[in-house]
């Protein structure tokens, strides 16, 4: 069962008073617990394509259902309500929040629940045990290495348990043998916790570590491999 | 963690900026309510301590024109009088000019009795009355001085210096008294007869007279009597009861309720600049952050709440501690300002009360555009930006 489905989408951003076609009539499914990577040059709209199905930018044309959800439909209160239960986004840079430590990152996508400050505690220190971080829980990003740092947004990501984790680049800004260790967390999690990740990546090493490739060129998906 | 944790994390991004944000703050809201309150006491009706059946008859164009002494006989001739005392400002310090307290020659026996509320021990009072050198003081001021009965009590004039010169005034300490009435008392009292033979000018001239009356109903018809008799005189006098004496006292200063207002608007619209510019520059550091929250699934306006909640919380608790601050400044200024008119000076709840709600409209007004500007916020923009 497809737990995204993209239909003839397209996007197109004004730049300078000009229309510019990130994405022409993208058509695309991707079945519960699968991995996909999602390969291209700069500019072919691979961000793009990961923000529309993270509900973070809306499709110019075409119908996107993730989830069961047609994100078009949705209000942004109901999109932002939507991501939250959803999605677990990993960027390239991690993006933590400088002024709070491990677990208070961890724990704030559990701001949005109605579980006890107890239990925020208890899931977020869970999270953080299964990236392997639990001892760094006091941490502040600054404190932390890159590698480690891309652990903890693993773990905000997963913490309130969305069905699917989207990630742009996780590897980008590491070195190898911290990439590897992001990919195979990202691997566990996809085989052991049955999450759908769908992976923005250069790399083709790390794209290897995905089920699916999929090649993006010019706003257009031009090529799937089978890994 | 909790929400308030969060928007308490962001405000620790810098620190130093927070907390000189806060000390900007702080400072406004200490001069609101020191100003709001001096404002009030300068317009406020009359005070406790002022007595409806006393009078104050001062020079008629300075209350700082001294008075000829023969006034008294005329003055207790008017219909309606029952008794006349008087009072001069000697000014002077003790020791420091920090040590300020209010400082009067007067006649012991009519001093007490035109104040029955000060209780004094007859005892004292009579040795108040036989000792030209004599002084008596509230018990406060000789707690504070650590003054026993007996010590010589040394002040140096700065108005009235001895005929030989010397400006350094020495009394004998006689007695104390206490009293349970707000706004009169705290005032140290010396023989006038000592002050008047000892001074180098104006002998025989007093500050002001203290007329009590029999009907506080008329008073207004025996003030004008009294005024009536010195109209054509070298000394014409303006009579009014005791609490227009003290905010007339007050008022050479000037317009304080101007004044005030003139201070705080300058002071407010300098830190709605300060404190908006602050927080329009620290959303500007955290847009790719913003984005991220956003990400995460909190919605626009909760991410608005959590800026404007910021910008809330350090005028708030700026506004709380700037005023908490004059509140405990208050007792202090009390003192002073009893000098010049009963009445307790001190911070009322209603000032307070609006010290905070000016302090969280502050908030919501330098918080608002930047609140705005995050509620806006596109995610996919933001974190391209970013």
């Amino acid at each position: 069962m497809a737990i995204i489905e993209l239909t003839d989408v397209h996007k197109t951003f004004m730049k300078a008073r000009e229309a510019v076609e990130v994405l022409m009539g993208i058509d695309l499914g991707v079945e519960a617990g699968d991995f996909v990577a999602l390969m291209g040059p700069s500019g072919s709209g691979k961000t793009t394509l990961l923000n529309i199905i993270g509900g973070l930018d809306g499709a110019t044309a075409g119908e996107v259902v993730v989830a069961d959800a047609n994100l078009d439909a949705l209000s942004s209160r109901e999109l932002a309500r939507w991501r939250a239960r959803t999605i677990g986004f990993v960027f390239q840079f991690y993006n933590l929040l400088p002024v709070l430590n491990a677990q208070r990152n961890v724990e704030l996508p559990l701001l949005l629940t109605k579980l006890s400050g107890k239990q925020r505690r208890r899931n977020a220190q869970t999270a953080l045990s299964i990236v392997g971080l639990d001892d760094r829980a006091g941490h502040k990003p600054g404190e932390l290495s890159g590698g480690q740092q891309q652990r903890v947004a693993i773990a905000r990501a997963i913490v309130a348990d969305p069905p699917i984790l989207v990630c742009d680049e996780p590897t980008g800004d590491l070195d190898r043998e911290n990439a590897e260790e992001i990919l195979d967390l990202l691997r566990i999690l996809n085989r052991d916790h049955g999450k759908t990740v769908i992976m923005v990546t250069h790399d083709p090493k790390a794209a290897d570590h995905a089920k699916r490739i999929l090649h993006l060129d010019k706003g257009k998906l031009v090529q799937e491999v089978a890994a | 963690m909790s929400n308030l944790r969060l928007v308490w994390a962001n405000l620790h991004r810098h620190p130093v900026r927070t907390y000189l944000t806060l000390l900007s703050v702080l400072v406004a809201f200490l001069l609101f309510g020191l100003l709001r309150t001096l404002a009030i006491w300068f317009t406020a009706g009359p005070a406790e301590g002022a007595s409806a059946d006393r009078l104050v008859v001062t020079g008629k164009y300075a209350i700082i024109d001294l008075l000829p002494i023969s006034q008294m006989n005329a003055i207790l001739t008017v219909d309606g009088v029952e008794a006349v005392t008087h009072q001069t400002w000697f000014g002077g310090n003790y020791q420091d000019r920090s040590n300020f307290f209010p400082k009067f020659p007067v006649e012991p026996r009519a001093y007490f009795g035109m104040y029955p509320e000060l209780v004094i021990d007859p005892v004292e009072l009579d040795a108040f009355q036989r000792t030209r050198t004599g002084a008596v003081v509230p018990v406060e001021l000789m707690q504070r001085f650590g003054w026993q009965i007996g010590d010589k009590i040394p002040i140096e004039a700065d108005i009235w210096p001895m005929k030989d010169g010397n400006r350094n005034w020495v009394f004998d300490l006689v007695g104390s008294y206490t009293t349970e009435v707000e706004g009169i008392g705290g005032i140290f009292l010396f023989h006038y007869d000592f002050f008047d033979e000892a001074r180098d000018y104006g002998p025989g001239t007093v500050g002001w007279w203290t007329v009590r009356i029999a009907d506080a109903d008329r008073a207004p018809e025996v003030g004008k009597a009294i005024d009536a008799l010195f109209e054509n005189s070298q000394n014409p006098t303006k009579t009014g009861t005791e609490d227009e004496f003290g905010r007339a006292f007050a008022a050479q200063i000037g317009d304080i309720g101007l004044m005030a207002t003139g201070i705080l608007s300058a002071v407010f619209f300098t830190v709605l600049l300060l404190t908006g510019n602050t927080m329009a520059q620290a959303l500007r550091e955290r847009i790719p952050e913003l984005a991220v929250l956003k990400t995460l699934g909190f919605g626009n306006n909760r991410v608005a709440w959590y800026v404007l909640g910021e910008s809330v919380l350090i005028c708030t608790l700026g506004g709380i501690l700037g005023v908490g601050m004059a509140a405990l400044v208050g007792p202090v200024a009390n003192s002073f300002a009893q000098q010049f008119a009963p009445g307790a000076f001190g911070m009322s709840w209603s000032v307070a009360a609006a010290g905070v709600g000016v302090a969280v409209l502050l908030g919501v007004v330098v918080g608002a555009v930047p609140a705005w500007s995050a509620r806006r916020l596109s995610i996919a923009d933001a974190l391209r930006r970013g």
